[in-house]
């Protein structure tokens, strides 16, 4: 990316918001430094020049000036209201969303982001794709408890919410990555409850909607499964290399027989795996917390039988 | 004065551990709060270098994600709970407001005494939930979460219900004290402005509190009897959990800094030597602040889904509350034109809160304004923000209230050289700590993230040094404070010069404060008519 460094404070800016948000930022900055410059000024020089010297003296009866403290009254005031309408401004820029925006529903579960294209049929996870210079509206909800959408480069944050919709929109204006978060505190993934949106040319834009509404054509089922894995975000959990997660590895599960907390027994087989995809609740594996949320409705049939066909390469 | 080596004072006289555990002498459950909050801000403060240390690098280094959820949950609630709410009402006001005002006592004696055993009661309940599985809700509490997590919520809960009680009955015990105990002449325009500061708090203490406890209670019912009150799939809702919690929660941020900002007001005249400019101005800007205190608690949920309307409006009250506490810096900075400077440690921290509680101030201006704070909320912007007014403003105030007191408390001086040493290494580490995350917050960097992308690593990284810094100050501080009660040089009964009452009696006070009732023969800021000499450096 070219270009795309921000400044001390603030990241780069890529919607259509983040000037303003910045043009507020910055007059605060200024105007803070300045007063907080003539605070220090005043501390310094009257400790340098009213320092003790010599013989301690009665000092004199200093008690008020009304002048001097309606001015200090009257001018943070000003001060603070022209922020306040500053602030005010640009965050009824946010909160109006255009007529002509793409809607998107977001959900937020524990510990990830999934993304629904409501009029193609796509969707994805932790990956937000979304056209350049189109503003998009986010119709956000959550499966669990409360989440947070914070795209930083954006400078937008809504809470994501069980039982209500929270809305949220913008508009991208430079092509490339942003991350997004998750800032609303929620339990042991909090901090890997990430993503990224990726702003893309509405060409590439359509390009891409078509594919991700298609179901990995031209590729071996398992490689479809290992590029589901990432996507889907089974990685969050599940290891392939054997080591410990939420959830139980992927490595050598296939055709092994499976302790419940309830102490039956199951063996791994493709029907095993099917149903733990879509109905995790039924079985939990000894030792392992209830806390898979159901993929029923976010994996298509192809995509299921991908995931399967990749986790049995994984001796 | 001449002083007696086996003089009685309300450290030996009456001698036995009963004499102490039952004591009614507000002095001593003083001293008990004093140590017991010490002990809470050293168990918070290991949580502290414990979060930092994890967060040196990205990943895991010393900790799971759940040990350092349970952890930060544990940081936040001691310190504030356990620590920060009783610091200096309970220890040095108990101990100084009766002395100040001239009074043998509280009103109450029997209450402050229970206050105090309630305070140990739902700290042990708090220590409880350590060790049967800490909670990891953050000290905030927010349903659903926390009805749904498997972790020890309700010792937690029901332990900072009961101390609330304790934060009451101490607000009560000292509105009634501050109306009724002071001595004849001690007029409201002549009270120390420490004394104005409490009276505020403890107003706060008693209204907003009880909704805590409510709040608290609710979701102690709501976790054991699935009312749904807070629980979406039986119609709940879990935002109101959030309105309910600030409604208390905010307020209480004033009752941290409040207390903080008379101790300052007390440093600033005994130590320039100079009467305070804007007395009332400085006091009622105080009961400003408490009143105007309620009605902001909104500015904490701006983007929770809460109405634009709402957020409008909670936000121009938010500047409002800002006001009276940048008049109290312009009031404070104004006491040192020709006043007679001495810097003595306490002064050191008086001048260190300024600088610290600007900041603190000014940061509050980005979060208040509402389309920063959309950026900013929940970030490690809104943790330095809050460090500093916390840290920055009352701990520092309660670290200068402590060494200003410290040789009227205990009868004995600590070392000058090592305590300015402790006190820079404080002041750095505190900036190196908690600046960086300023500029890590407001790039984007959300709090309470036990993990964390690489281009955070340098600012963790410097911030995790920083804590260290600060540690280091904080055991020198230990170190020479205990050394000093020992061996340390004997104080004399005003060793700084200062007109307010408790420096008119014995250092340590006896039992019933004074030997001779004061008399009302000038105000608590008459340096323009009274000379007192400093005697000790």
């Amino acid at each position: 990316m070219d270009d795309t460094t921000g400044s001390l404070f603030m990241p780069f800016g890529g919607s259509t918001i983040a000037g303003d948000v910045d043009t507020v930022f910055n007059f605060i900055l200024y105007t803070s430094t300045i007063i907080f410059a003539l605070v220090v000024f005043g501390i310094i020089f009257f400790s340098i020049r009213y320092r003790r010297r010599g013989k301690l003296a009665l000092t004199p009866d200093i008690s008020h000036n009304t002048k001097l403290e309606i001015v200090w009254t009257v001018i943070p005031t000003i001060l603070v209201v022209i922020v306040f309408f500053m602030g005010f401004n640009a965050y009824l820029k946010m909160s109006v969303v255009p007529k002509d925006a793409m809607e998107i529903k977001v959900t937020g579960q524990k510990w990830f982001w999934s993304f629904e294209y409501p009029e193609a049929g796509a969707t994805t996870v932790n990956e937000l794709v979304v056209p350049i210079d189109k503003p998009v509206k986010l119709l956000m909800s959550s499966q669990d408890v409360i989440h947070s959408f914070f795209v930083p480069g954006f400078r937008i944050k809504q809470d994501v919410i069980p039982n209500r919709y929270t809305m949220i929109w913008f508009q991208a204006t430079k092509i490339g990555e942003y991350d997004l978060f998750c800032a609303e505190y929620c339990g042991t993934k909090h901090s890997e409850m990430i993503g990224k949106v990726k702003v893309v040319s509405e060409r590439e834009f359509e390009n891409w909607l078509e594919e991700s509404s298609m179901s990995g054509e031209g590729m071996s089922l398992s490689d479809f499964g290992a590029k589901l894995y990432i996507s889907k975000a089974c990685n969050t959990c599940h290891s392939i290399d054997g080591s410990a997660g939420n959830g139980p590895t992927f490595k050598g599960i296939f055709g092994k027989q499976v302790t419940f907390d309830d102490g039956s027994q199951a063996m791994v087989d493709e029907n095993y795996i099917r149903k733990s995809i879509l109905n995790p609740q039924t079985n939990i594996v000894a030792g392992y917390q209830n806390i898979m949320p159901t993929f029923q409705g976010l994996l298509k049939e192809r995509e299921v039988d991908a995931l399967i066909a990749y986790i049995k390469t994984l001796e | 004065m001449s002083e007696a080596v086996a003089e009685k004072n309300y450290l030996n006289d009456p001698k036995g551990w009963k004499s102490w555990v039952f004591t009614l002498d507000h002095k001593r459950i003083g001293i008990l709060y004093l140590a017991s909050i010490t002990a809470a801000f050293f168990l918070g403060g290991v949580f502290a270098v414990l979060i930092r240390l994890e967060l040196l690098n990205p990943g895991q280094d010393l900790m799971g994600p759940d040990t350092y959820n349970q952890i930060f949950t544990l940081h936040g609630a001691v310190m504030i709970f356990l620590f920060i709410i009783p610091s200096i009402p309970a220890a040095l006001g108990n101990f100084f407001l009766p002395l100040l005002i001239g009074a043998k006592d509280v009103a109450f004696p029997r209450l402050n005494l229970a206050s105090y055993y309630i305070y140990v009661f739902g700290s042990m309940f708090a220590v409880y939930s350590i060790f049967t599985g800490a909670v990891d809700t953050g000290w905030t509490f927010y349903t659903p979460y926390s009805t749904e997590t498997q972790t020890s919520v309700i010792p937690m809960t029901l332990g900072a219900f009961i101390l609330g009680f304790s934060s009451i009955f101490t607000g009560l015990n000292f509105i009634v004290t501050i109306h009724k105990m002071r001595i004849p002449g001690m007029t409201w325009y002549k009270l120390p402005l420490f004394v104005w500061a409490l009276y505020a708090t403890a107003i706060i203490q008693v209204v907003a509190t009880p909704v805590l406890g409510i709040t608290l209670l609710l979701l102690i019912f709501e976790r054991v009897f699935s009312v749904g009150i807070f629980n979406p799939d039986m119609g709940g809702d879990p935002v109101l959990f959030q309105h309910f919690f600030w409604f208390y929660s905010h307020p209480a941020v004033y009752i941290m800094i409040l207390p903080g900002m008379g101790i300052i007001s007390e440093l600033i005249a005994t130590f320039s030597h100079k009467k305070i400019f804007g007395y009332k101005a400085i006091a009622f800007s105080s009961l400003g602040i408490a009143f105007i205190s309620f009605l902001v608690w909104g500015h904490h949920m701006f983007v929770s889904g809460q109405s634009e309307l709402a957020a409008m409006i909670f936000s121009f009250l938010t500047f409002l509350v800002g006001i009276p506490s940048g008049i109290k810096v312009f009031n404070w900075i104004t006491t040192l034109y020709k006043g007679q400077i001495h810097f003595d440690t306490p002064m050191l921290y008086a001048l260190s809160f300024l600088f610290l509680f600007t900041i603190g101030g000014l940061t509050g201006i980005f979060l208040g304004a509402l389309a920063t704070d959309v950026h900013l909320h929940d970030t490690y912007f809104v943790v330095a923000h809050f460090h500093y007014v916390m840290m920055g403003g009352t701990v520092m105030a309660f670290l200068g209230g402590l060494h200003y007191w410290w040789p009227k408390m205990f009868g004995k001086m600590y070392n000058h050289f090592w305590s300015v040493i402790a006190m820079i290494l404080v002041f750095v580490g505190f900036n190196v700590t908690f600046f960086s995350q300023f500029i890590l917050g407001s790039q984007g960097m959300p709090r309470r993230y036990y993990n964390y992308l690489d281009q955070f690593q340098p600012l963790h990284a410097f911030s995790t040094i920083g804590s260290w810094i600060l540690g280091a100050g904080f055991i020198i501080m230990a170190i020479y404070l205990i050394h000093s009660l020992f061996k340390g040089r004997k104080a004399s009964d005003n060793p700084w010069g200062g007109l307010t009452f408790e420096w008119a009696t014995g250092s340590p006070p006896p039992h019933h404060n004074f030997k001779v009732t004061p008399k009302m023969t000038h105000g608590p800021y008459d340096y323009d008519k009274v000379l007192v000499e400093q005697t000790d450096y």
